[in-house]
């Protein structure tokens, strides 16, 4: 019964791996489209209200962000506790704002100006106080298109 | 003569490409972003006080204090009706003399085509063309913070009055192309923003009682 003998040993053929770039590479552009780049680093600590009637940021290279929050605890030191500006890597003041904008603004050709939108990321936390006074620093400068940064959440009931 | 050409070994195009995806896995960041757009006015002159002058009735004055209070038309509201109330102030469905005055488009029709102004005036003519003479309202929200107001019950309240916008808008989409506001095309979202215009002030800094 030669025909159902079992071998002691049957040897495997080697698992071909010649496809395993394809995967890894189909995965990295995967990855690539549907993530962005991250803006900066935050030295504020920034935890985004909710809000359900959001609409997406369109056109990223023409936003510019301005993050408002509390110190992170390593900076606190020198910059206490109370909620700042960052803009880019650093915290500023709210004096700033204009340079920033005028800065953001070269990048960009003088066509693209008024569609630019500035981004504030401001911690649930913060008071409206700095917030309305950048707000007035924006108007000074003509930055008029702004966004409320938040996160989006589904509405409550059937309204 | 052609010479032969050992096969290159491609085993370590893996890790090259493991190595790529982790460096953007750490780089990148998932989230969208997404949030409230707002149009700041201009900041004032004299030009633009005299331009501000509306009817008092046309104006629903949302106040919100220090201590996170909501007051709408200095009384005493609740975050959660704010909704309903500006969508009430807005539609002004029984036409009280209170609430937001509305104007019907072939009126506006005519101002614009007497101004001279044609570009309002063509996209007036389809609205009435289109949607059979819808009435558009003169409310404007004014939204008025304290400076100790906590950021997330600004938003809160923006919220809400966006959602009411949305609510409008929706309705009026659905009445008129079938389609709720997000899924018309950009021509008739411009119709729909015609006749339901977003307008929310936020007012200028000052302290609330």
């Amino acid at each position: 019964m030669a025909k159902f003998r079992k071998n002691g040993k049957r040897s495997v053929a080697a698992l071909s791996t010649a496809s395993l770039p394809d995967i890894v590479f189909m995965l990295l552009f995967f990855f690539m489209s549907v993530t962005s780049m991250k803006e900066t680093d935050y030295k504020v600590k920034i935890k985004l209200p909710a809000a359900t009637e959001v609409k997406k940021l369109e056109k990223k290279s023409l936003v510019s962000y301005l993050y408002i929050g509390a110190p992170l605890s390593s900076f606190q030191a020198k910059y206490g506790t109370e909620p700042t500006l960052q803009l880019n890597d650093k915290i500023s003041s709210i004096y700033d704002v204009a340079e920033y904008v005028d800065s953001e603004r070269l990048k960009h050709d003088e066509a693209e100006v008024p569609l630019m939108t500035y981004s504030l990321k401001v911690d649930s936390d913060a008071k409206m106080g700095i917030v309305t006074d950048i707000k007035q620093e924006l108007r000074k400068v003509q930055a008029l298109k702004i966004n409320y940064s938040t996160l989006k959440v589904e509405r409550k009931g059937n309204n | 003569m052609a010479r032969q050409v050992g096969e290159i070994n491609a085993s370590s195009q893996a890790d090259i490409a493991f190595l790529l995806l982790i460096f953007f896995l750490v780089t990148t960041s998932m989230n969208v972003d997404q949030g409230l757009y707002r149009q700041l006015p201009p900041i004032n002159n004299e030009e633009n006080q005299k331009a501000d002058k509306v009817n008092e009735r046309n104006i629903l004055i949302v106040l919100i204090n220090k201590d996170n209070q909501l007051a709408v038309e200095s009384e005493l509201a609740d975050i959660n009706d704010l909704t309903e109330t500006t969508i009430e102030f807005l539609t002004n469905p029984r036409n009280r003399e209170d609430l937001a005055e509305k104007v019907k488009a072939s009126v506006r029709l005519e101002e614009a085509i007497a101004k001279g102004n044609t570009e309002e005036a063509a996209a007036l003519k389809k609205v009435v063309e289109l949607c059979g003479d819808p009435e558009i309202t003169k409310g404007i929200v004014s939204l008025q913070n304290d400076r100790g107001t906590n950021y997330e019950t600004y938003i809160a309240v923006q919220n809400n009055i966006v959602q009411a916008y949305n609510i409008i808008r929706d309705k009026f989409s659905m009445e008129n192309f079938g389609k709720v506001y997000d899924e018309l095309s950009n021509d008739e979202q411009k119709l729909v923003r015609l006749v339901i215009p977003l307008n929310i002030s936020e007012a200028e800094p000052r302290s609330v009682k």
